[in-house]
């Protein structure tokens, strides 16, 4: 029988939530990493024992996690107490070093800072891990400052793919209020080579030839908050959405604006239709109906929760414009929540379930496709992603 | 010389520690050299503490001993003589900040 597998990251530790395919009953586990910010956790499709996780503190920077188990155990790549047999200590799985080689980097040090200065480029924090379709031990780790790492060998060592920061205009990137982090990762499971990524605020690009080279895709975004609202970067790109069976089309939300892609992001346009608010973080898309899709509006870039105390997922069944809220079983009154960017997720059983995180610490679950929903668990740290796996 | 070093409860948590750990560090004993030891030991620590890139004190943290703040002092000066000698611990410590 089925399973699935919800993998949440939050303000204060990690929790896995597991159930079989009727997604009622649930077990929960955690805190994993208590007390840490746990920006992301996600499974690898190719081995869904591994999961990789971003545990990270203002204090003491970034550690990477690795699960081998589903999540019951965890590891830090390479971070065993001990020297390693040349006596060089091991360890190097939160390193990111930003390649300033005049080879590959270009040597790119600075960006645009909030001010318009340029400021150099300061590793925080990993927002986003995207681990490879097809080998268990490779991961795309979205960091801010906006960069893209590859790790080949399970999270130990991390090189940066410096052809995005180095193809021009990394000088003109700038940070959002959330920082200048590259949260989104999307790999093209009919083309190996061609991945797309997602930066706030510098917008959408795309490379082609495995992450050599890369382009922006923002034709077609408009942002009248940037001194030239159809520049070719400087959008504030919140998430990016795919179905895995139509991987030319692209879903965005972006700052402000529901936007579609048909040409794998060469052009954009907008498709907010009849939702009450169309800023907000969060998108996704039905596992089998890839013209079915979801968002939750937020009030406004100044007040980050939902509109009118009403908890409402919207769903549109034609790609867009239009949209019905989806209100059965979520508060509708005196709600004042935020869904981040990677807090939504879908699984793959027939129906599709919906999942989503909010920074009130509940965990929503539907498992007809959003006519209904039920909260899994209500009372966890501010959730700051979900993530599922559905097991076999 | 026996240096004791005692972490914030986070990093005890990584390191698979308790509350103090005890290194052999030589002659000259600085702050460097004690967070190089510390290092080399508990190699998960790296970059916990201080930058890989900068070896900078990582921000809300600071280093205090015999009550006294070190955090802005040369990572190459010598430390007291009583963390030398293994009579008081050099404190890792992370800044309280917030509510």
């Amino acid at each position: 029988m089925s399973k699935v597998r919800v993998l949440v990251g939050t303000r204060k530790g990690a929790f896995v939530l597991t159930s079989d395919g009727k997604r009622e009953k649930w077990d929960v586990s955690g805190p994993h990493f208590a007390g840490w910010e746990m920006y992301h956790l996600k499974g690898s499709p190719a081995d869904p024992n591994r999961i990789y996780a971003s545990q990270s503190s203002g204090w003491f920077g970034q550690i990477i996690q690795r699960s081998s188990d589903g999540g019951k155990t965890w590891e830090i790549p390479g971070g065993a107490p001990a020297p390693a047999p040349d006596g060089t200590p091991r360890g190097q799985s939160n390193k990111f070093a930003y390649d300033t080689s005049a080879e590959t980097g270009k040597p790119l040090t600075t960006h645009q800072f909030y001010d318009g200065t340029q400021h150099p480029w300061e590793f925080k924090r990993v927002w986003h891990l995207e681990p490879s379709l097809t080998d268990p031990d490779t991961v795309y780790a979205g960091v801010e400052d906006a960069a893209l790492f590859r790790s080949s060998d399970g999270g130990t060592t991390w090189k940066e793919l410096s052809g995005l920061r180095g193809h021009g205009t990394g000088p003109k990137w700038q940070p959002g209020a959330g920082g200048m982090c590259l949260h989104t990762i999307i790999l093209d499971p009919g083309n190996p080579k061609r991945i797309f990524i997602a930066i706030s605020a510098a917008g959408a690009f795309r490379t082609d030839d495995g992450g050599k080279t890369w382009k922006p895709i923002n034709r077609g975004l408009h942002s009248q908050y940037i001194p030239d609202p159809n520049a070719e970067i400087g959008h504030c790109v919140h998430h990016i959405a795919m179905n895995p069976k139509r991987p030319n089309v692209l879903f965005m939300q972006k700052h402000w604006d529901i936007m579609r892609s048909d040409d794998a992001g060469d052009s954009w346009k907008e498709v907010s239709g009849n939702v009450p608010t169309d800023f907000g973080f969060a998108i996704d898309v039905h596992a089998h109906e890839p013209d079915t899709i979801y968002v939750v509006p937020i009030k406004s870039d100044s007040e980050h929760y939902v509109p009118e105390g009403k908890l409402r997922v919207y769903r549109s069944r034609s790609g867009g414009n239009e949209w019905e809220a989806l209100t059965k079983g979520l508060p509708q009154k005196d709600c004042y929540v935020n869904v981040l960017r990677d807090a939504m997720a879908v699984d793959s059983l027939d129906k599709c379930g919906i999942y989503f995180g909010t920074s009130g610490g509940q965990v929503y679950a539907s498992a007809d496709a959003g006519d209904s929903w039920a909260p899994i668990v209500r009372d966890l740290p501010a959730v700051l992603s979900v993530e599922v796996q559905t097991l076999s | 010389m026996n240096i004791r070093v005692e972490l914030p409860q986070h990093l005890r948590t990584l390191a698979h520690v308790g509350r103090e750990v005890q290194l052999e560090v030589g002659a000259p004993v600085t702050l460097r050299a004690v967070i190089d030891a510390l290092e080399a030991s508990y190699p998960v620590l790296r970059g916990t503490i201080r930058d890989h890139g900068t070896q900078q004190r990582r921000a809300f943290l600071r280093f205090f001993a015999c009550e006294d703040d070190l955090s802005h002092q040369s990572p190459d000066a010598p430390l007291p003589d009583a963390v030398v000698s293994g009579k008081e611990p050099l404190l890792i410590i992370g800044a309280i900040a917030g509510g």
